[in-house]
This record gives structure tokens, sequence and C-alpha cells, in this order.
């Protein structure tokens, strides 16, 4: 199948996500401004003010009440959508919880930004990394044309009746979110198309009737209800299940869309860059994995074997993908964007070291905390860590475990 | 702006429960009387929604349901944002041609802590924002799921487990906040009091709220024989005498424009009838310690609480 004829726009992430959120015919958008989210929120506004999307648009008077408003339209039947930030989504947490476990497929782009306090508007993944087990679906992009294309994919995974899982759509703060690039958009009645309209599986209410899994006055059904020590478990053991038959739904989802826009992320799941025949590598989130990449290209042009594993998907962890990307590399430097206070590393660390204590290879695993309250990272940093891992493979030990790079010590 | 809805008490009792029996609430509880009142004057297709609290507690214990609508609860503090986003949905929905083209309303229930207290924020902006929903706030004047703590409906005087009468300090120092005066501030075209022993003006009221286009806020005085420590035959007879002696007098404010209702029209056309506080508050424990005699300050305290508001509610109703 030919890819679609496609337009190139000049969008900032905001834009993107905004842009495809349009598109994806989103039935309900309940959100609350919160910088660096905002122009999210604005340029909805703009659409919806304009006549150019036919969704309610609820200005809500928090992040609470936007997740939530959001929660209860997608069990009404509606495709809802919304996006925040920092402490936007840590005054989500609660309802993040609620939402997976009412199933609701709720879809929310994530700018990712430093928390408080100090009060700080930059790019980190504390906001996120802290949400990882909610229930939630996580991706985390690399590029405002990755954003675009996420967003549309993420209503058909959340959506999908075997999973119905909310998605968030990570992109960092600022680095994206406000710096324009070259997007390209599919044509509107395609991505309409592509997402679909909303299919509700099947359940036995409490009458014993098969009713459609939503609020529907024709077929009621309680949803939410008090569930103690005789179901809660089984009820977060099929949130489990769903989470496990995602990686499937995600790869597919990538691959349809790959179909039409020629556009493809490793496999939806990881993003491996140069990895067949590296001895060292770096494992990233998000848009330093651009930085990575320039680093990568220079150094492989001489001669060394370096390589990049981008996590896309970082929930579910593909965690059969990781190994298998990772199974030849001697050293790995994992970096991660947020703190873990008073815990051996960050986030992606944990996971990255744990997956491979099973790998025959035993490879050395150093982590790297960077970036923090949006710090930038320069090249010079990547060198260093690639020169690091180098160090690692000659000495055959690990100075530092865990290390703070790009600050003032 | 309304409809003109007769009913008669055969109607009532004929028209299907949608709060079914078998739930859990306890015996004597009245917003359990009230949660059935209120479904008797559904007028066609309804998606209700609950904060967390006793109601949602008792009614819904998985695999079990009490609820013959479309029912969803979410969290404590958000009831009015689960309703927006319900109402949001219906709305677009419908304009899409996604589902039927008929009015389906929508009710959310709370109870004072998630109204008063956790729930205020989402309430205020729903309101502003004037989503179509009636909200049913069942006052018992207590966290009575989590065991009796003072919320800001409790009232001036009370014992609960975290204003407890103790020796130096007798019971909440503070008094209720006036909820629904805050409702009715909002400018939102229906809001109103209620409470069980006034079926028929309660189910009225709910009627009103859930027939208006816009916010509607009902207020009902609920009693908890558990939490106000009273019998729990006299639920229903207690709710009449708060009516009476003026404590929670009945009014509607279509408008923003204030109108006492029958039982309380009857009195401030007839003030004799008005009854002392003395018999409202002795039919309860959680007052018990207020009729010793180093707090008969207390009661008369009370009672010109009580009356300066009666005043201040007959001036807004153009009565005096």
């Amino acid at each position: 199948m030919a890819t679609a004829k496609q337009k190139m726009l000049a969008l900032n992430g905001d834009e993107a996500v905004a842009y495809a959120a349009k598109q994806s015919d989103v039935d309900v958008v309940a959100a609350y401004p919160i910088t660096p989210q905002t122009i999210i929120v604005e340029r909805f506004s703009e659409y919806v003010a304009n006549g150019e999307v036919d969704t309610e648009f609820v200005c809500v008077e928090s992040e609470h009440s936007a997740l939530t408003a959001c929660l209860t339209a997608a069990a009404t039947g509606a495709r809802a959508f919304t996006a925040t930030a920092s402490a936007g989504l840590a005054l989500m947490h609660e309802i993040l919880y609620v939402t997976s476990g009412c199933r609701a497929p709720v879809v929310m782009a994530v700018v990712n930004r430093a928390l408080s306090a100090p009060i700080n508007i930059h790019c980190d993944h504390s906001d996120s990394m802290v949400e990882r087990d909610c229930g939630w679906i996580q991706i985390y992009v690399e590029n405002s044309q990755e954003v675009y294309d996420s967003i549309i994919q993420a209503f058909k995974i959340a959506e999908n009746p075997k999973l119905l899982l909310p998605v968030m759509v990570g992109l960092d703060g600022f680095t994206l979110s406000h710096t324009l690039e070259n997007v390209q958009t599919l044509p509107d009645d395609l991505v309409k198309k592509f997402v679909g309209t909303r299919q509700f599986p099947l359940v036995t209410n409490h009458e014993g009737k098969t009713v459609p899994f939503k609020l529907d006055p024709k077929t009621p059904a309680t949803i939410g209800p008090l569930d103690l020590y005789d179901y809660y478990y089984e009820h977060k053991r099929q949130q489990e299940e769903a989470m496990r038959m995602a990686p499937k739904i995600i790869r597919q989802v990538h691959e349809e869309y790959a179909k039409i826009s020629g556009r493809r992320y490793g496999d939806g799941l990881i993003d491996p860059y140069h990895l067949e025949d590296a001895e060292t590598a770096i494992v990233c989130v998000g848009s330093t994995s651009g930085t990575v990449k320039t680093i990568v290209d220079e150094l492989r042009s001489k001669g060394m074997k370096v390589g990049l594993l981008r996590l896309r998907t970082f929930r579910p962890l593909p965690v059969k993908e990781i190994t298998k990307a990772l199974e030849n590399v001697k050293a790995i430097a994992v970096m991660d964007r947020s703190l873990s206070f008073g815990g051996h590393g960050g986030a992606v660390f944990h996971e990255i070291r744990h997956i491979l204590y099973d790998a025959s290879t035993h490879p050395y695993v150093a982590n790297y905390i960077y970036g923090l309250g949006g710090r930038d990272t320069p090249p010079n940093l990547i060198h260093k860590i690639y020169r690091d891992l180098q160090r690692i493979l000659e000495t055959q030990r690990i100075e530092k475990t865990v290390q703070f790079i790009g600050l003032r010590e | 702006m309304f409809s003109e809805w007769k009913f008669t008490a055969k109607d009532i009792a004929e028209k299907p429960d949608l709060f079914m029996s078998g739930h859990r609430a306890c015996a004597g509880c009245a917003p359990a009387t009230v949660l059935r009142l209120i479904t008797k004057a559904l007028r066609g297709p309804t998606i209700a929604t609950f904060a967390t609290g006793c109601m949602e507690v008792v009614s819904t214990i998985y695999p079990y349901t009490s609820w013959k609508v479309p029912w969803i609860h979410t969290a404590f503090e958000n009831v009015a944002a689960n309703a927006s986003g319900i109402e949001a949905a219906l709305k677009i929905l419908k304009k899409k041609g996604r589902i039927p083209q008929e009015q389906v309303d929508v009710i959310a229930f709370a109870g004072d802590g998630g109204t008063y207290d956790i729930g205020i924020q989402a309430l205020s902006g729903a309101v502003e924002r004037g989503h179509d929903f009636l909200y049913v706030l069942y006052d018992n004047e207590a966290y009575m799921n989590t065991g009796i703590q003072r919320s800001g409906g409790t009232p001036h005087g009370a014992s609960t487990t975290t204003s407890p009468a103790g020796t130096v300090i007798p019971g909440k120092l503070e008094y209720k906040k006036p909820i629904a005066d805050i409702m009715v501030a909002h400018d939102i075209p229906y809001a109103a009091t209620a409470v069980p022993h006034y079926w028929r003006d309660l189910i009225t009221k709910a009627r009103k709220g859930i027939e208006v286009n816009g916010p509607a806020f009902l207020h009902v005085l609920a009693p908890c024989p558990r939490g106000w420590r009273s019998d729990i035959s006299k639920s229903i007879e207690i709710s009449r005498l708060a009516v009476e002696t003026c404590i929670f007098p009945l009014w509607e404010a279509v408008n923003g424009e204030y109108q006492l209702s029958a039982a309380s029209k009857a009195i401030a056309l007839r003030p004799e009838r008005k009854k002392p506080v003395e018999e409202y508050l002795k039919t309860q424990g959680r007052f018990r310690h207020l009729f010793t005699p180093q707090n008969k300050q207390l009661i008369e305290e009370i009672q010109k609480n009580v009356d300066r508001r009666w005043q201040k509610l007959l001036k807004l109703c153009g009565i005096v």
C-alpha cells in the first residue's frame, strides 16, 4: 500500500499534539492550562472556536477535574483527551489509578517537566516516571513528528476493546513542546478512518445481562463500585493481563500506521540505533536520543562500535525486545532524567539492569542521571558517557554505578 | 421553566424502584430514604454518579449493586467533575448521532464531606461552567462513612470523633457553612433545601432540579442515627423537627429569587409555631453535653444563631 500524500507543517510539539488530537475526532477534551503544556489547550480551543473540530471542550478548574471529566466522558462512550505537565500530573495522581482501574481509554499528552520544589518549568521526566506504576501505557517520543504520530496511534491502542487502557504520551518540555519542527501530517479523513469510532466490549452486568461496557440508560451498568478483598485482587490482575497484551497491539497499530505514513519508530516498542554489532550502548527515553544518535554517527565514522537503545514504550516494559536488542552489548549506560531519591539510580536504570540480570552475557550497566530541571545535555556529555563505557570495557570494572552528569559537584 | 408534573402517593408507590432494596445501609438511615425518594422524581433516562461516601459504599459492593440506572463512582472530591464529563459526552455523542436523540438526565450525589469540604472546588467549577445536571447533597453532617468526623457541614456544638465534647472544648466550635446560599451565589437557575419528612416537597424539588436547564443544587438534611446518636425509629421525625425549629428551613431559589416552601412558610406566617431548638437538640446524643448546666449558654447561642439566620432568610424571601 502506497503511503498517503502528506502536508508539511511547521509545528512545535504542543501544536503537533493538538493537531493530531483534532484529526483523531476527539469527542471530549477537558483540560487545564499549565506551562509548558498550555499551547495544546490553546490551540485546541481555537479549533473549537473556529468550528474546525466537533468536540465538547470543557475548560475545567483543575487537572484533577480534567482527568476526572475525561474518565467519565470515556465511560459514557466518548473519545476523551487531555494534556498536562509536572504539578498537573501530580495533582492527577489519584485519578490516574482510577482511570486505569475503570478501564477508561483516555489519551493524555504529558509535556515532561520537573516537579517542584524549587519550582521549575523546564524538562525532566520526574513527573511521569513517578507515575509508571499507575496502569497507564507510557510512550516517550523523540521529536515533534513522533508526537504527532504517537497521539494518533494512542487512541487506537487505548480504545482497543481487548485493552481499554489509558495511554500517556510523553514529550520533553520546551525541547519539544516549544520548538518548531517540520511535521508531516496526514489528511484529516485518513486519520479519522485510521482511528475509527469507539467499539465497546460486551460485559455481564449485575443482572446477568450481556451489555456494552459503558454508561447507557438502556443497559445499566455500575462502574467503579466498592471492591473489597474478595474481588479487588482479580480486577488488578485483569489490568495486568491487559498490559501484557498491550505490546502486541502497540506493535500492530504502529505497523498499520507505518503503512499509511511511511514512518516507523523501531517496532513501536523499542527504537534501536546501530545496536547490531555495538559493544557499548546508551539506553534512554525522550528527545535526548536525538543528540545521542548524532554522537553515535560521529563515533561510528571513527570506527567505534557504539549504539543506542531508545525505549519508546516504557509501560508496558518490552522485556523480550530489550533483552534481545542488548544481547551482544558488553557495556551499557542508562540515562535517567529523573531521580528516585535514596534509591540505587533512576527508573529506567532499575528496569534495564533488572532485565539484564537474567542475561547470560552479564553486561556492565552504569547509570547516569542528567538534565534535571531542564539542564542542557550537550554532545560533550554524551561523548563522556561513551568514553566511560570504553574505559569500563578496558578495565573490566565500573568505577561508579550511579553518577550525576552535567552539574556542579 | 418547570413542567406541570403532578403526582399522588399512589403514583410514587407504584413507580418502579431504581434504587433497589438489599443495600447495606444501617437501620434508620435517612440518606437511603432520600435516594429512594429522589429516584421517584426521575423523568426518564438518567445517569447517576456518586462521590465516595456511605451511600456509595452501601449500595455497590461488588458484585452487587442497588442501582437500576447507569452509575459511576470515581473518587471523593470530584463528583461534580464526573457529572461534567458525562454531560459533555452525552451532548457531543448526541450531536454526532452516536446515541439516541433523547434527553438523558445526570444526577450527582455526594455527602457533606464530599460537598462542603473536599468537593467544593469541583462543584464550584462545574456550576460555573453551567453543566446541565442536578447535584444532590445528602447532608448527614459529618464523615459518617469513616466514623463520624466533623465536616464543614457539622453544626455548632455537635460532638464528633474529631470535635469531641471534652472537659474544655464542648464539641464543634464552628458553625455550619451556608452551602446552599453559596450555591445560590453562583447564580445557578435552581437551588433548594429539603428533608425526607416533607417527601412531596423533596420529590417536587428533585424533579425541578432535573428539569431546569443548567446546574441545580438540592441540599437534603438526612439524619444518621449512628452519627447523631439518635433513635433509629426517629430519623424522619428528626428531619421534621429541623424544619419546625427553623434549624433547617425549607426554601427554594429560582434564578436567585428565594421563596419559602410550605412548611417553613407556615412558620413564617404563624411565628408562634416555631419550636425552640432544644426540641431538636434533645433528640440526639451528639448534643447531649449541651444539656449540662455548664453548657447551658451554648444552647442559647445556637438559638440566637438560628434566629439570626431565619430572619435573614425571611428578608431574602421578602417576608420581613
